[in-house]
């Protein structure tokens, strides 16, 4: 990168340098004729400012930072003039001479003096700070690659495996999506700990992961996790468990939950065999105690309706607004 | 009318497309297939079909700018939108913007077909999830003179028809569960569609914003 208009400095400098010698002249430290002060730094600055408009001396193409450093370096380049011209005026006046006030003065050259080199700490602030996102944006490419590596790829290598068997690609895919879906999400992840719909959602894909049937859910509304509403998740697991278990192979389950001031709702379908309820067997016993004695126990209740060939409602409900 | 619908597929993966026109085959037309804004819109004036199958996201603009597009020179013209993203925010934008449906890219090409064909009769297309989204936004009751009833609120009987939906049941099923016909579950759905376009409910907008997830 071009070091900003350095001609502006030289400029700036050179004349600061003058304001100083005209003070060192005053107090009688070294003698010139002042004449010779104001021809040269008008010379001086002369100079700078038709070497700022040569031609070639203009880059072709300016990043925008260096754009700003050269308008910075041209207040610079302003304030070191009026810096100048007023030390020369003060001397002229000889205003200087009884103040003594040689610390004013130096106050006035480290002043300009920063102003002057302002675009270059400047500039090089930037360049740090664009380095650095380079860098930052490098490293969310790599840990975003990183992601699809382990998962995306991963699932697909998996899937191109198990070609023959569907039910293990579905569940595969099903999986990979649900996964990137979260991780796309990013910003809120699900706290199924604390609410109603996130554990109800959290509920429904653990049961897809782990009995091979599709789950699909859909919740309106939401509340604040409790212990009765943890008792209506529980039951909840046990009817898509139990929908899962016996849909038809590979079969699609549906959960559908309404939560609102009157109290929540959660029904659970499936087009499965359907069964008798007065004649359960034994090893359906869960449906007895886990669903129906435990929505009891927590004030609330649940109906099943089921038959043959036309699958299978669970509607779960539990009275009370939200917490 | 029960003659084969035509569409026209306009999504800008590739895959995508040979996918939904193998599982259409032999239920619907499929006169052509667009992959960007321009290409769509090109292809609807020339091809004129029943239905565009409309993707959500798109590069240029996406699904919504077809719609605004096609609609200067064909107000007639039906769109389904059919996308992986169930993020509320596209869903309700596509939906306000004119689609009479949306369903999402996992359904069954019979499912499909049927809603193509529902859309070319006039009738509106919810996935469950949709359903879903439209029972969350009415949801809660507004300040009486905030209200204008014809569109700010659901009836007891859209809302019910509306959770059948939801809980995953056809037309059929819910014409069956509800004892109403068929033709009634389609109205009800087809004026939910209308409220969802017209509402100026202001919590549609913001509720959508408000849930901006993926799944």
């Amino acid at each position: 990168m071009r070091r900003p208009d350095s001609s502006a400095l030289g400029a700036g400098i050179s004349i600061l340098a003058l304001g100083a010698l005209l003070l060192l002249q005053d107090k009688e430290v070294i003698d010139f004729e002042p004449g010779w002060f104001l021809a040269a730094l008008t010379a001086l600055v002369g100079m700078a400012l038709a070497s700022r408009s040569l031609p070639g001396a203009e880059p072709a193409a300016r990043t925008a930072p260096e754009r700003e450093a050269e308008r910075l370096s041209g207040a610079g380049l302003l304030v070191g003039v009026i810096l100048g011209a007023g030390l020369f005026f003060a001397w002229a006046k000889g205003a200087l001479a009884d103040a003594g006030d040689v610390a004013l003065a130096a106050l006035v050259v480290t002043v300009a003096l920063g102003l002057i080199s302002a675009p270059f700490w400047w500039s090089m602030a930037r360049r740090l700070g664009a380095e650095r996102m380079a860098r930052v944006r490098s490293q969310e490419r790599a840990e975003v690659a990183a992601h699809l590596h382990d998962s995306v790829l991963q699932t697909l290598a998996l899937m191109q495996k198990r070609a023959g068997d569907p039910d293990e690609v579905a569940k595969l895919a099903r999986r990979q999506e649900r996964e990137l879906r979260s991780w796309l999400a990013g910003e809120e992840p699900p706290r199924p700990g604390e609410r109603l719909a996130d554990a109800l959602e959290a509920v429904a894909a653990d049961v897809e992961e782990h009995h091979g049937a599709q789950v699909e859910a859909v919740v309106v509304g939401d509340a604040p996790l409790d212990e009765r509403r943890e008792a209506l998740v529980a039951a909840s697991k046990e009817a898509l468990t139990n929908a899962a278990k016996f849909a038809a192979d590979g079969g699609e389950v549906r959960l559908y939950a309404e939560i609102d001031e009157s109290g929540a709702k959660v029904f659970v379908d499936d087009r499965g065999p359907g069964f008798d309820l007065d004649s359960i067997p034994d090893d359906r016993r869960g449906v007895r105690e886990s669903i129906i004695g435990r929505m009891k126990r927590h004030g609330g209740h649940a109906k099943i309706r089921s038959g043959p060939d036309r699958g299978t409602e669970i509607e779960l409900s539990l009275p009370g607004g939200r917490a | 009318m029960t003659s084969v619908p035509s569409v026209v597929i306009v999504d800008d993966h590739a895959i995508f497309r040979a996918g939904v026109r193998a599982e259409l085959a032999d239920r619907v037309a499929v006169l052509g297939e667009a992959e960007s804004v321009e290409e769509a819109v090109r292809a609807i004036a020339e091809l004129e079909p029943d239905v565009v199958l409309l993707d959500v996201h798109m590069p240029g603009g996406g699904g919504v700018e077809v719609i605004e597009q096609v609609a200067k020179q064909r107000p007639q013209q039906r769109f389904l939108a059919l996308s992986v993203s169930d993020d509320p925010q596209d869903v309700i934008a596509i939906v306000r913007a004119g689609a009479r449906g949306y369903v999402t890219k996992t359904i069954t090409g019979e499912e499909l077909a049927d809603g193509v064909r529902r859309v070319r009769d006039g009738d509106a297309v919810f996935s469950p999830r949709l359903a879903g989204f439209v029972l969350d936004a009415f949801a809660g009751d507004l300040p009486a003179e905030e209200v204008d009833p014809e569109l700010d609120q659901l009836t007891a009987r859209e809302r019910e028809v509306l959770r059948q939906i939801a809980r995953g049941y056809l037309y059929k099923e819910i014409a069956l569960r509800l004892h109403i016909s068929v033709k009634t579950v389609e109205a009800h759905v087809s004026s939910v569609l209308r409220k969802l376009q017209l509402s100026n409910r202001h919590e549609l907008s913001r509720w959508a914003v408000s849930r901006r997830l993926v799944d």
